[in-house]
């Protein structure tokens, strides 16, 4: 298999097993060139180890994956020198400057001097480091060491950048600088990137297609609209009852516009395509069968809808970062 | 205060100590080994300590000489007797190290004897190790007095089978000292410029190294073209630069506080430079190799007090290896630091030259061969 022009990632039936333990069960999808393509999934669910295969750090069990023209396993030199990894530890030196971590960097690389006397002050413009250019990186924030090693990551020009988990871990105000940065970087440069997340939010501002993934396995692959659209309805009416009778699903789902009606943990979802009206229906039909409703929220649908749609459960990593309306305080 | 948290701590505690078998090797392997290797490292009977005899008499005297010199190697095994023709021969090798003495038994020894003029056996000795050097002393005189009256040495009181001629006057043991008198201080600089090596090795090679590992840095390197062999030697170079910097400074000022003469001897110094890059190299491709699997940032620390025992006590720097049971030979035959100390004593208190070097810098060089290819074998360029 070769990587076409449009195609910077080809992964067919990538497996990856541990003892008994499969992590990576038969994963197949492209990443286009030019594009930000997500691995979206709560943690362990595989995508350290996806990327891992991909970026030739761990060598699959079965599969084929060819990056930028190169195949993992046959030619991982040539697909260390494709690509830019930014893995999700912290992998920058704290006890060197920025711009010596860059600079260490390049010449792993095989930049000249005079490449890198004009790269590094580039590199560090572009991250909005140059005024700490010379700091030791130990005294970073996350956010700082995460921007130094994206321009680490692209001293050489790669073609495709790798970025696992790139906001674990920051604070708000850092994880809008990188997402910032990523989405200059792929309208500035026609980078390819691929990065995983469990943020929902993430994905679906960065990511023009996102493959879910979870324990092991790609359980759907789309652009975020076309994923939340595959989602029965198009609003989502969160509700927690007390007491509800036998029949109370079956009684919700011939509300009008109703479409589905799931309980998870206890939390009724019902998908409907008229969101505010259907909260409205609800109350009134609780009253009349003398039904307490602890709490109900209404939103559009969200990726975590969609993850829950096709995994049969929530994204709790991501719970925190949803930007829901929560109604709950009005009944307590 | 309320005993559920002072409970709660301890338990903590003592689950995370028996989960972590670095910590336990550390603190109940440690002092058993340190009692072994100490015990028997220190003060045992010093054997096969390496002898130069030179007979140029070739008498029936001399060959009573000979012969009990013979006894004593098979006996008690103290000196291990190598035959020389030459006095100049015996000589070069004791300065150069390869005996520890040499008797010298002149050719007028036989005829002295027969005129009871005073025969005299000479007896130089490489005194830069003072408990060889009055072990194989105390060997000499009592044979000479033994001689002297006629008794077998090791059978007090019984006659030999072939009766010796009773000397009048006495045989005159002439002891020449090859070197001025070397103080313990001057003997132990070697060992501490090659644990100051050592000490690098342990932190760069070791701790530092396995830090980065456990930190993730690795990582970020791995993703790059850069192949284990570069990563491995670029490793192992940095350790050894930071090793001669360490080695250099000890020598130095050691040298100084212990009063090495000619200290600045520029020859010496360049085959102390080679001793010391050598040493270095080895220590850290063997640190290296220990450590190339090793994720746990534990082990690195829990090992540091082991292989500090297990590789100083045994090398000959504090006691000599002749003092050594066979199972402690063997660990200074294996471990670097021997070699290391052997060389920069016989430069630092003999000051022999590249002759005097030579086989420990090959030995270092062949050792640091074999485990920079071992490290690169079993070093792991994927996670």
């Amino acid at each position: 298999m070769n990587t076409t022009e449009t195609n910077a990632i080809e992964v067919d039936k990538l497996k990856k097993q541990f003892g008994d333990f499969v992590a990576v069960k038969d994963v197949s999808f492209t990443v286009h060139t030019g594009e930000i393509f997500g691995l979206l999934g709560p943690n362990g669910a595989g995508k350290t180890t996806l990327i891992r295969m991909m970026t030739t750090l761990t060598p699959p069990t079965s599969g084929k994956a060819v990056v930028g023209g190169h195949d993992v396993v046959d030619d991982a030199d040539g697909v260390r020198h494709a690509i830019g990894v930014i893995p999700q530890a912290l992998t920058s030196d704290p006890e060197l400057t920025a711009r010596e971590n860059i600079a260490i960097h390049a010449k792993l690389y095989g930049l000249s001097a005079s490449q890198r006397k004009e790269l590094i002050p580039h590199l560090l413009e572009s991250v909005g480091l140059t005024e700490f250019r010379d700091k030791l990186v130990g005294s970073f924030s996350g956010g700082m060491r995460r921007r130094l090693e994206i321009a680490r990551g692209l001293v050489h020009s790669p073609k495709i950048m790798f970025l696992d988990e790139p906001t674990t871990g920051l604070d708000p105000v850092s994880r809008s600088a990188v997402w910032e940065m990523i989405n200059k970087l792929k309208e500035a440069s026609g980078l390819t990137i691929l990065l995983t997340t469990h943020y929902m939010e993430e994905a679906n501002q960065l990511c023009d297609r996102i493959a879910i993934v979870d324990h092991g396995v790609l359980v759907a692959l789309d652009t975020p609209t076309k994923l939340k659209d595959s989602v029965p309805g198009t609003d989502i009416v969160e509700a927690e009852f007390d007491n509800p009778p036998a029949d109370w699903n079956a009684t919700i789902e011939k509300l009008d516009g109703v479409a589905s009606v799931t309980i998870h943990d206890g939390v009724t979802h019902i998908a409907t395509n008229r969101g505010p009206l259907t909260v409205g229906e609800l109350m009134d039909l609780a009253r009349e069968r003398g039904v307490t409703v602890r709490r109900v929220s209404v939103q559009g649908t969200t990726l975590d809808d969609v993850f829950l749609y096709y995994t049969g459960r929530q994204l709790r990593d991501a719970a925190s970062e949803t930007t829901r309306y929560d109604m709950s305080h009005l009944y307590k | 205060m309320k005993l559920q948290r002072i409970l709660a701590i301890i338990e903590r505690d003592m689950r995370k100590f028996f989960r972590s078998p670095a910590l336990m090797v550390s603190s109940m392997i440690f002092p058993l080994m340190q009692l072994v290797v100490l015990g028997y490292a220190f003060g045992g009977k010093i054997k096969g300590i390496k002898v130069a005899v030179v007979d140029e008499d070739h008498s029936t005297a001399s060959r009573d000489v000979r012969q009990r010199f013979d006894a004593i190697e098979a006996g008690p095994r103290t000196l291990a007797i190598q035959n020389y023709s030459f006095l100049s021969d015996a000589e070069v090798d004791l300065r150069t190290g390869f005996v520890r003495a040499v008797i010298y038994i002149p050719r007028d020894y036989s005829r002295r004897v027969d005129q009871g003029n005073r025969p005299r056996i000479a007896f130089i000795e490489d005194n830069t190790d003072n408990f060889v050097t009055s072990e194989v002393l105390n060997r000499m005189q009592s044979l000479v007095q033994d001689l002297n009256q006629g008794l077998n040495p090791f059978q007090p009181g019984q006659r030999l089978s072939v009766p010796t001629p009773r000397l009048n006057p006495l045989i005159d043991l002439q002891v020449v000292e090859l070197y001025p008198y070397i103080e313990y201080i001057k003997y132990l600089l070697s060992g501490s410029i090659a644990m100051a090596i050592f000490i690098v090795a342990m932190i760069g090679g070791g701790i530092t190294f396995i830090d980065d590992k456990s930190r993730g840095l690795h990582e970020g390197y791995l993703v790059t073209p850069i192949k284990k062999s570069e990563l491995i030697l670029g490793l192992i170079f940095s350790g050894a630069i930071k090793g001669l910097m360490a080695g250099t400074s000890i020598t130095l000022i050691g040298g100084l506080i212990a009063g090495i003469d000619r200290l600045w001897d520029p020859v010496r110094l360049l085959y102390l430079g080679l001793v010391l890059i050598t040493t270095s190299v080895a220590m850290i491709s063997f640190m290296f190799l220990l450590m190339v699997r090793v994720s746990d940032p534990l082990v690195p620390r829990a090992m540091f007090g082991v292989l500090n025992t297990l590789l100083y006590f045994p090398s000959g720097a504090i006691y000599p290896v002749e003092g050594f049971p066979p199972w402690l030979r063997w660990i200074s035959y294996i471990d670097p630091f021997t070699y290391a100390v052997h060389a920069l004593k016989a430069l630092l208190l003999k000051n022999t030259g590249f002759v005097g070097i030579y086989t420990d810098v090959a030995v270092l060089l062949g050792f640091s061969i074999l485990l920079v290819s071992l490290s690169v074998a079993f070093f792991r360029r994927q996670i």
